[in-house]
């Protein structure tokens, strides 16, 4: 009956990507929001995804975070069922405890931050580690340390959320993604709800990640010259699927599709 | 005894004191309003002597219990000349109790009101008391009615104590029959669903009826 | 009788009204105890997946919530007899107060979970903490600060409908003044003392609730 039992219960060979959606289908009461979406992330890859508000961007992250459940398909991270859980040979709707082991692998930073207000930078940066890692306090300490060093606000780390700017906010939350050593991190709009002053200290955090870290990453944004800039990939998204993708440079130097050149272009004027 | 031959029994006194009940709290809730806004104009008042007299009432009244308060008023009123019939003074305690708490609905609900109203009715250069009656209590109405319902089921609620200086209210003859009858159950328990019925299918709608009204009229006008 | 205060009689009875009024406390202490956990259940309950459960828990504290607690304090009283089990009037009192104060806390504690904004459970889930973690460690202390206000009222609520006890023997503070009232056919001093008494208690309690409010807040590095 479902049509998902015969999907394989694992992914293997050669290039296994990191991330994988087979044929996902999100439906909200009668509205389709994505229509059999297949996309592949392979490691250590950075994905930009654009598009129109309402061509289902945000949803596929926040799918992968299973923060939404998904109405038919499959996702796979790191070649192993995430949506889903062999049981018996085939697979089976993945119950809450299997959900929250693989949901260990993926991090998550969001556009209004969701810093814990009553937790100071460095609590909520070590919460994960704690709570959920079983790590000891010195050295989820240390760690976090170390990665509110690296995104600038080490000095900022015994303030509360409500004494730093959004920018800063920003900042400490991927520190706080990051402190759970997630294969993936997803970035929400991480920029679209601060001041323009202040996106450069975010952006730079990020391509600093790109940089550095050997991380896979999958990054919805409104910033077409960011995405043009750090991205491997960049998928255009349009009425629940992906009109075009392709290497940066060919999607916003050439694009092929009628629907892409209208948003670029509608894009470039708004800017 | 079945509940249909027990409804059959005491249906009619129970009906009884249904009717006394809604009456003390009609009664009650004319008191309470009155109060609510007198208390409530007056602790906004600029005159101390007006404000004081308001916060000694309002404390008075929220700071001890309401069957404390109904006693006193029944019981030691007297004393001072002031004889009340158990009738009256069950809806006079309800509706003074209730009506301190009012007075502060009444006092937020206009504090409530943007500054600029105030400042616009100031600018037509209109009289205090013309202000507060055509610009700022109509718009206080509709912010506190939705807690006035909330305040006004306590008040329902605080009408069951009058049975305890004899008011023969549903409260009373639900008592009355559980002393003859041992049908515990069934006698207080006829009693809770009425008051359940009252509460929820009577004058919770018709506070709601009354909010979409005013807000209709307001609107049109 | 008339209006004359006698200073006699008031020190006479004071010490059996402060007596009693230790039972007053202890009677709204323990059935403020109840009504935190107890509202607390109900209000959890309403929150989880299970329909029949939320829809009938909802409609019992909507019930409880609506009809007079005296009523509730007789029902509790007189039905376990009927039912062959003898409650004491503390026993029963005790239960219907709680109950019927446990039907408002719930419903602050309710409003409190649901001020939480959506993203703090998005970001409780993408750290990966449990169900457990995520109310013990994220929620409950975000919506503590907004229920404390309302906690507190039905604390000095609770304090003041105690009287009620009185209808059915619990020796509190009202029952006692109408003995000492019946047995020395005066009325004016034992009723009086009650309202000073209750009021001596209630409006300091009240202060401080609001500078108890303040320090959690503080604490919790909320403003």
């Amino acid at each position: 009956m479902d049509e998902t039992a015969d999907y394989p219960l694992e992914l293997t060979g050669e290039d296994v990507p990191m991330v994988r959606f087979l044929n996902v289908t999100k439906r909200y009461g009668p509205l389709t929001v994505l229509d059999k979406l297949n996309l592949d992330v392979a490691e250590g890859e950075m994905v930009s995804v654009i598009g129109p508000s309402g061509s289902g961007k945000t949803t596929v992250l926040r799918m992968l975070m299973t923060l939404e459940t998904i109405n038919g398909g499959v996702i796979y991270v790191d070649g192993k069922p995430l949506t889903h859980m062999p049981k018996g040979g085939r697979l089976v709707p993945a119950d809450p405890r299997y959900l929250r082991r693989m949901r260990a692998n993926i991090g998550m930073c969001f556009q209004h931050f969701n810093l814990f207000p009553h937790m100071t930078a460095l609590q909520n940066c070590m919460e994960g580690p704690v709570q959920v890692l079983g790590l000891p306090k010195a050295e989820a300490r240390a760690r976090s340390e170390e990665l509110l060093e690296m995104v600038g606000m080490i000095d900022k780390k015994d303030q509360h959320p409500s004494r730093l700017s959004g920018g800063q906010q920003q900042r400490v939350a991927i520190a706080r993604a990051l402190a759970m050593r997630p294969k993936v991190m997803l970035f929400d709009e991480v920029t679209s709800a601060l001041d323009p002053e202040v996106i450069g200290e975010v952006t730079n955090v990020i391509r600093k990640l790109v940089a550095e870290f050997k991380l896979t990453m999958l990054m919805v944004t409104h910033q077409m010259g960011f995405a043009r800039d750090i991205s491997d990939r960049v998928c255009f998204f349009y009425a629940g699927r992906i009109e075009e993708q392709g290497p940066p440079d060919a999607l916003f130097g050439n694009p092929q599709r009628e629907r892409t050149q209208q948003f670029l272009s509608a894009v470039k004027d708004a800017g | 005894m079945s509940l249909w031959h027990f409804l059959q029994t005491f249906g009619p006194r129970l009906l009884d004191g249904t009717l006394v009940t809604v009456e003390q709290f009609f009664l009650a809730a004319v008191v309470a309003v009155a109060i609510a806004v007198a208390a409530g104009l007056m602790k906004l008042s600029r005159n101390l002597a007006l404000k004081g007299v308001a916060v000694i009432y309002i404390e008075i009244f929220r700071g001890t219990s309401l069957l404390v308060q109904l006693y006193w008023i029944f019981f030691v009123l007297p004393l001072f000349g002031i004889t009340l019939p158990k009738f009256a003074a069950g809806f006079m305690a309800v509706g003074m109790n209730l009506g301190a708490y009012g007075a502060e609905l009444v006092r937020g609900a206009i504090q409530a009101v943007p500054r600029g109203q105030w400042e616009a009715a100031y600018a037509l250069s209109m009289s205090p008391a013309r202000r507060m009656r055509r610009i700022i209590l109509p718009q206080a109405l509709l912010i506190m009615l939705p807690p006035w319902g909330n305040l006004l089921i306590e008040l329902l609620k605080g009408t069951a104590l009058v049975a305890l200086i004899s008011v023969t209210d549903l409260m009373f003859q639900s008592k009355q029959i559980n002393a003859s009858t041992y049908l515990s159950a069934q006698s207080f328990g006829a009693a809770l669903v009425i008051y359940y019925i009252l509460a929820r299918f009577l004058l919770t709608p018709a506070m709601r009826w009354l909010e979409t009204t005013l807000r209709r009229r307001q609107e049109r006008s | 009788m008339g209006f004359h205060w006698r200073w006699d009689f008031t020190w006479q009875i004071l010490p059996r009204l402060l007596d009693a009024t230790l039972n007053t406390l202890a009677a709204a202490g323990i059935g403020y105890g109840i009504a935190l956990v107890l509202g607390l259940v109900f209000a959890l309950a309403q929150r989880t997946p299970y329909r029949m459960l939320t829809v009938s828990v909802r409609e019992a504290v909507e019930f409880v919530r609506s009809t007079p607690l005296v009523l509730q304090i007789f029902f509790f009283f007189y039905v376990g007899p009927q039912m062959g089990l003898r409650l004491s009037p503390w026993v029963s009192g005790m239960i219907a107060i709680g109950l019927h104060y446990a039907s408002y806390l719930s419903e602050v504690y309710r409003g409190g979970l649901e001020a939480v904004p959506k993203g703090q459970w998005e970001a409780a889930t993408a750290l990966n903490l449990s169900t457990r973690d995520t109310y013990a460690r994220i929620i409950i202390p975000q919506a503590l600060p907004p229920a404390l206000a309302g906690m507190g009222n039905y604390l000095v609520g609770i304090f003041k409908d105690t009287p009620m006890l009185s209808v059915i023997g619990v020796a509190e503070l009202m029952h006692t003044a109408n003995s000492i009232g019946s047995e020395n056919y005066r009325y004016l001093e034992p009723y009086t003392l009650v309202g000073l008494i209750f009021l001596l208690i209630s409006l300091p309690t009240a202060g401080l609730i609001r500078l108890f409010e303040c320090w959690v807040r503080r604490k919790l590095g909320m403003r």
